[in-house]
């Protein structure tokens, strides 16, 4: 994989155009760039929060220039990031890493919370390719469900279904998002499974495809210093999630399977539990 | 065509099939990693820096890509040598040498990590004598002859296996950190660490990197490592591993003619990703038969010769 787009990798500062409240602990910030702009779905930028950290965050959507990132707070980057309002300024590098690939005529998409991020922008593309979609979104409550306007939006297109579960029963199916995976998968056909989420739901959706036959490309998460495949903090088995991932097929996945869902580098490169 | 022991290379008492090496500090914290890149055509793998005691990294950003090379400042983030034996231990059947590289704070505390190394398996020890960007180890320490007496003496006291001494460009006269080195029994220099260096953001007028300022590598760099490898050689007799923006065979076979009896890579696998390995091989047993000579050690400090 000679040839690494060098340009891209250098850090840009941008001004944050947009923000958008999703859900109480979720936003989407828009902001300028032509590399991101380029970027394929499930890759992902890094983002430096000036004064405080740089952070890994997908893409979720792409108009033009305008692109956006998806952020849920859950520590001290994250929160500060959300708090920031139009004008302010960030460091992006990247895209990188490897996507999601279009792949036959009828997709089964899983997303699991902020997870769902990365899905949106691949769900947009398929619409384009004239795949026929159908899409699992999982929240613990209906407030914390993403996206959920513009999914139902998406069901006017031929052949687009959208399904909800909530774990208390609030919004959509009640009950895991992997247990409505598997009722689609014992009744239906697809060509391809498309997954984000935790690691639990991702090691839960690859039992699934294996036990039902059906290929799947789904997006791992690792803490990360480089970004650029070099430091090895976000290795899991033999692969970089930076650069041979996030985004793997079910091969691969199958290749590190003692370490998905088990095993994680912490930033000291201690293993501790994923 | 491909002539393989053209391409051999003893290293103190090292065989490496052939003269590409894994720096340290890249991909170098796990077992699985180490061997993908053993797999992947590396003569000798070399592990991160390793010390006594776990060491948290700094905040990012920590790596970033400048115009000619890398910078970083990780600050030595490790899970110390107790934890890391475990991943040593599972490469005793590594088809390459591995060499562990130690830093430490103290001759006592780079003594007691490289015997524990030892313990566990490594081939070599590589002494990091030159981070330029953690306060108290490396680069301060390896900036003075003295401490580089004491520390290469008590490693060698603690294990059998070779010592490398890995230098800092940092100093007026890195042939000085050598002979100091060599005077106390090292088996090998590494030349050379990452050289400091900072970048600023003009449009928030911060320093990017957390810890502000960290070490260049790559293309930047290359020059100035040449230039280090063909002074320690005229000043040493024990063999250099050269490392510094090695990412084609040409720059390769430079380090060579300068000196080097091996080149380590590092920040050319953002660029080349792992295929650097064997690309550069292929390229020096090219460059090594149009030249009509029979072994790559032959090149050794060729460019003294002229
Ligand atoms: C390829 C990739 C794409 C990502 N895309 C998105 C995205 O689109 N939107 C989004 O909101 N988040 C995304 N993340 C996760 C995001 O990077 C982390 O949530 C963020 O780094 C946390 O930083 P913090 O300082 O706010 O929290 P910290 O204080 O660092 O951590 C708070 C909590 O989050 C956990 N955490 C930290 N880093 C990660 C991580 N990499 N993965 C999982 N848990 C983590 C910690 O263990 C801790 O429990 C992505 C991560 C990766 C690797
Ligand atoms: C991300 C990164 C991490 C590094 N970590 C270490 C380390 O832990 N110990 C060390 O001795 N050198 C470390 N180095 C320095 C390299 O081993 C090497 O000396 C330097 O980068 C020059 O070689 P290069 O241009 O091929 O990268 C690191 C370099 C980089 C880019
Ligand atoms: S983050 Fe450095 S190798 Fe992936």
């Amino acid at each position: 994989m000679s040839g690494w787009h060098t340009d891209a990798n250098q850090l840009r500062t941008v001004s944050i155009q947009k923000v958008v409240t999703e859900t109480e602990l979720v936003k989407t910030l828009y902001f300028r760039d032509k590399h991101c702009a380029s970027a394929k779905p499930g890759q992902f930028i890094m983002v430096w929060i000036p004064g405080v950290d740089e952070i890994p965050l997908s893409i979720s959507s792409i108009n033009g220039s305008l692109v956006s990132i998806t952020v849920k707070e859950v520590g001290e980057a994250t929160r500060t990031l959300n708090r920031m309002r139009e004008g302010g300024l960030i460091g992006v590098r990247g895209p990188f890493g490897t996507h999601y690939k279009v792949v036959g005529k009828s997709a089964l998409i899983v997303g699991g919370g902020v997870g769902t991020a990365p899905l949106m922008l691949l769900t947009s593309r398929l619409a384009g390719e004239k795949v026929k979609a159908v899409v699992v979104e999982g929240a613990k409550t209906r407030s914390e469900l993403l996206f959920v306007d513009q999914l139902v939006e998406l069901q006017k297109n031929n052949g687009f279904k959208a399904i909800f579960t909530t774990d208390d029963g609030s919004y959509g199916t009640k009950g895991l998002v992997t247990d409505a995976t598997e009722k689609l998968l014992s009744t239906e056909r697809f060509d391809i499974i498309y997954a984000c989420g935790n690691e639990a739901m991702t090691t839960r959706i690859f039992e699934l495809a294996e036990k039902y036959g059906t290929p799947l490309q789904a997006s791992l998460e690792r803490f990360m210093y480089c970004a650029m495949g070099i430091c090895g903090s976000c290795v899991i088995g033999k692969y970089r999630v930076c650069r041979d991932g996030p985004v793997f097929n079910q091969t691969q996945l199958k290749e590190v399977e003692d370490d998905l869902g088990k095993i994680k580098l912490d930033p000291k490169g201690e293993k501790v539990k994923a | 065509m491909f002539n393989a022991e053209r391409l051999k290379v003893k290293l103190a008492e090292l065989d490496l099939c052939n003269p590409t090496v894994l720096a340290s500090g890249i991909l170098g914290i796990t077992s699985k990693s180490l061997r993908e890149v053993a797999r992947s055509g590396a003569g000798a793998v070399t592990t991160k820096s390793v010390g006594l005691e776990p060491r948290d990294g700094y905040a990012n950003p920590t790596v970033i890509h400048v115009e000619c090379g890398l910078l970083n400042a990780l600050g030595l983030p490790n899970p110390g040598i107790h934890k890391f034996s475990e991943e040593l231990k599972e490469l005793g059947d590594l088809e390459v040498p591995l060499i562990l590289s130690v830093y430490g704070y103290s001759a006592k505390e780079y003594g007691a990590v490289a015997k524990m190394g030892e313990e566990a398996g490594v081939d070599a020890v590589e002494l990091n004598l030159s981070c330029p960007h953690v306060k108290g180890v490396g680069a301060e320490i390896g900036q003075s002859p003295e401490k580089i007496r004491e520390i290469v003496k008590e490693v060698k006291v603690q294990v059998k296996v070779p010592v490398f001494a890995k230098l800092t460009p940092n100093v007026s006269d890195i042939a000085d950190l050598a002979k100091a080195a060599a005077s106390c029994g090292v088996d090998g220099i590494t030349a050379i660490n990452t050289v400091k260096a900072m970048a600023i953001d003009v449009e928030t007028a911060r320093p990017i990197l957390s810890n502000k300022i960290g070490g260049l590598s790559g293309g930047a760099v290359k020059p100035v490592a040449v230039r280090c490898v063909y002074e320690i050689y005229k000043a040493v007799k024990v063999p250099i591993i050269g490392c510094g923006g090695v990412r084609t065979w040409k720059d390769a076979v430079e380090f060579m003619l300068a000196g080097a009896s091996a080149v380590q890579i590092g920040s050319a696998i953002a660029f080349e990703d792992l295929a650097v390995f064997k690309s550069i091989t292929d390229g020096i047993c090219k460059y090594l038969e149009r030249k009509n000579v029979k072994s790559v050690n032959e090149i050794v400090g060729m460019a003294h010769r002229r």
